[in-house]
């Protein structure tokens, strides 16, 4: 395939003024411009200055991704826009709170996979856990996979949250 | 003196930080939120208030005024259907690069959200019919979101910017601080000077040319008079040709012979064959728009691409370019015309020499003709005539949306800047009259035409009564086919002639229109009375509407038809049977 058609997934981190209509702008750039939403965290990151940090798991050809952040800089309440995906090595985390029902082998099962992955147990009866589970998307919807055959009842996943690695800011 | 002594009305404040921000004029309608503002207005006289009869009219009489003047035009209204009835006028002038800051009323703080009367998510639905939007939330933050929204809305790409303001933040009492200038914006900042070593290589990539183009539209007129002069000079310098995009019109002298005339749907034969074939592009403040690409595809397939933008968005949409440069028009003008005249290059006189040989060549195929006979007056014919009569004297043009505006883009000439108002992004029927009306509230004297259609005229004929308050001399040329001619012209070539609702029944007597609303009308059906009306218009001091019978027929040509390329135009009726529109291109507007 052409390299300038193939779609690609792109992690953005976009730190923006922490003021009310700010996500809705993000988002309704998104969807005015029909691009893809795979995953979106936001939450204030720094108190002082009044900034947010939306984490952005968007796809689309090298034109898209490239549009997709110049539309986002552009907006006025944004101050940064970085493609992590693309500015070299960088770690992505989720995490997910996973609620399983069950009694027996499946409970045990259950427990012993949530080891495997490194899952906390945070809540226990004595027919259900609820599972804190964190690693990459790709982990997390491994281990909520798993556990669909093992009496699974809800999950509620964050979206990634992202960083360049090293000493650098973003 | 106690603070609360001195401490001001919302409202009283508002008005301060506008006359601060040396506005002059508002374009408005009052209603219940907007009271207290009104009530300031009333008890000053440094703001004219411009009273409309619809909020629509409000914002382009502002974009009008904006864009004749190169300053921010400002609008209030009132909140809901104030708000709502303004949000085409945002849109418009958010495609076209308006500056514009809307001030609209907002139910009280403690209302909203409780689906209060008249109250309507005016942030919300504005978000994204403007560049930025404010919803003040208490009386000590208005006066800085005033200054704010003006250095918005006029930095960078400029763009309209609502302030949305609750009744109780203009009655609450706070007092007025002066802003500091420059305003520092915390996060909007745009890159203005453009890199010096893209500009480098631009002037090198020109130099070297042997099919160049230079392709320049609306952002040269938003960088201001300057840049159009930088623009001209440039062209001069490498005596290279140029075309203009209908916002751009106007940016270079039209009676200029490196001149091309307007590429696009509906742009010159040459214009469009000189963007097809061309080795370098030089893109100048214009945003590769649909109605200038054609088929994306074969867009100038040849040529080594400059694109020169304030706004990095606008780069790489719909075109790659190879040369991306943000910063502003002008600047970078200047930049380059520094750099060349250091470097003094030597351009290939050769293939330059041959290159206009071709254009000459299209040229010589004068797409523009059109047969005038004895019976019945032709569009173009009416445009030729008034433009005759108009061209020694201080003009200004604004146009309505269809068939009648590319006909003005196409026979009416344009020497220099902001003297072209049309609705070119969104193409909003109804926008001329009142776009005319803040042209002429900005030049009282200046000669103002609105080149209008008898469809588009009428989504925006209640301005009659503005125009009769404050005795605006506006002239409406109306040219009357009967017809919503464009969307006739597409029925035509596209759906087998079926002419569904195109027609315009009961139309009104417009000469007796004029009349009740104390103007002047003028009617014209034969071309050899054309002259002495287009005459006797100018002649009339006050308001007129001439209504200009033409012929019912007429299509606008040339015209690359929608889906196909720059090389494939058709240049008039007979041509059209050979080239069908593509199914492809019929699914396109």
């Amino acid at each position: 395939m052409n390299p300038a058609e193939a779609v690609s997934s792109h992690t953005i981190a976009v730190l923006v003024d922490n003021e009310p209509g700010i996500l809705a702008r993000v988002v309704g750039l998104f969807s005015g411009r029909g691009y893809n939403i795979e995953s979106l965290t936001v939450a204030q990151t720094d108190a002082r200055q009044n900034l947010s940090r939306i984490t952005i798991v968007t796809s689309g050809t090298p034109m898209v991704i490239e549009q997709i952040k110049a539309q986002l800089d552009r907006l006025v309440p944004v101050h940064k826009v970085h493609d992590l995906t693309l500015e070299g090595p960088h770690i992505e985390r989720e995490l997910a709170l996973v609620k399983v029902k069950g009694t027996g082998d499946k409970r045990v099962e259950a427990l012993r996979l949530a080891d495997v992955f490194r899952a906390k147990v945070i809540d226990a009866k004595t027919d259900s856990f609820v599972f804190e589970v964190t690693g990459t998307s790709d982990k997390v919807r491994t281990f909520v996979g798993l556990m669909e055959s093992l009496g699974l009842v809800d999950v509620g996943r964050t979206g990634t949250v992202a960083m360049t690695r090293g000493g650098e800011a973003f | 003196m106690k603070p609360e002594e001195s401490a001001t009305t919302g409202a009283d404040l508002l008005v301060k930080a506008l006359i601060d921000e040396e506005v002059e004029v508002v374009f408005g309608y009052p209603g219940g939120a907007v009271l207290p503002i009104y009530d300031s207005l009333f008890k000053q006289n440094r703001l004219r208030h411009i009273l409309v009869r619809h909020e629509q009219a409000a914002v382009h009489a502002a974009e009008g005024y904006a864009r004749s003047t190169g300053k921010v035009g400002v609008v209030l209204v009132t909140s809901g259907p104030g708000a709502t009835n303004a949000v085409t006028g945002l849109t418009d002038a958010l495609m076209d690069s308006v500056p514009v800051v809307c001030l609209t009323g907002q139910v009280p703080t403690h209302l909203i959200g409780n689906d209060a009367f008249q109250e309507a998510d005016t942030t919300g639905i504005t978000r994204p019919c403007t560049k930025h939007n404010y919803l003040v939330k208490s009386v000590e933050a208005l006066a800085r979101t005033v200054h704010e929204a003006f250095y918005v809305a006029r930095s960078g790409r400029p763009g309209p910017v609502v302030i949305d303001l609750p009744k109780d933040v203009l009655m609450n009492k706070h007092d007025y601080i002066a802003p500091k200038k420059p305003i520092e914006h915390k996060s909007y900042k745009p890159q203005t000077k453009p890199d010096p070593k893209r500009i480098e290589q631009a002037v090198e990539l020109i130099a070297k040319a042997k099919r160049p183009v230079f392709y320049t539209g609306g952002g040269v007129v938003n960088a201001g008079p300057k840049a159009s002069k930088l623009l001209t000079q440039f062209v001069h310098m490498t005596g290279y040709p140029i075309t203009n995009t209908l916002m751009g019109l106007g940016t270079f002298p039209a009676s200029d012979k490196q001149f091309l005339g307007m590429l696009g749907m509906h742009g010159t034969y040459e214009a469009n064959l000189a963007m097809y074939h061309c080795d370098v592009l030089i893109n100048i403040g214009a945003r590769f728009d649909d109605r200038i690409t054609g088929k994306l595809a074969e867009f100038s397939p040849k040529s080594t691409k400059i694109h020169v933008d304030i706004d990095g968005s606008s780069i790489n949409k719909n075109v790659r370019v190879d040369l991306p440069i943000v910063g502003d028009a002008g600047q970078a003008l200047e930049d380059m015309i520094k750099l060349w005249k250091a470097k003094q290059p030597r351009t290939d006189h050769k293939a330059l020499k041959a290159w206009w040989a071709q254009i000459d060549e299209w040229r010589g195929r004068k797409c523009l003709a059109y047969k005038q006979g004895k019976e019945t007056i032709k569009p173009q014919y009416a445009l030729e005539r008034l433009y005759h009569f108009i061209k020694d004297r201080d003009y200004y043009i604004t146009t309505e949306v269809g068939q009648h505006q590319m006909w003005a883009a196409q026979f009416l000439k344009f020497e220099q800047p902001n003297r072209w108002m049309t609705s070119g992004g969104l193409g909003t029927m109804g926008y001329g009259f009142p776009a005319a009306m803040g042209v002429q509230i900005a030049h009282p004297d200046a000669l103002v035409i609105d080149v209008a259609g008898e469809a588009s005229i009428m989504m925006n004929i209640q301005e009659l009564s503005t125009v009769a308050q404050y005795r605006l001399p506006v002239k409406i040329f109306i040219l009357n086919n009967q017809y919503m001619g464009m969307v006739r012209q597409w029925q035509e070539l596209l759906h087998g002639g079926r002419y569904s609702e195109s027609y315009m029944e009961s139309l009104p007597d417009f000469v007796r229109l004029a009349e009740a609303f104390g103007a002047r009308g003028l009617r014209c059906h034969e071309p050899a009375k054309l002259d002495d009306t287009i005459k006797e218009m100018i002649a009339i001091k006050g308001p007129v509407i001439v209504d200009v019978g033409v012929d019912k027929a007429e299509n606008c040509f040339p015209m690359i038809p929608s889906g196909a390329a720059h090389y494939d135009m058709l240049l008039g009726p007979d041509d059209r049977a050979a080239k069908p529109v593509s199914e492809e291109g019929m699914v396109l507007v």
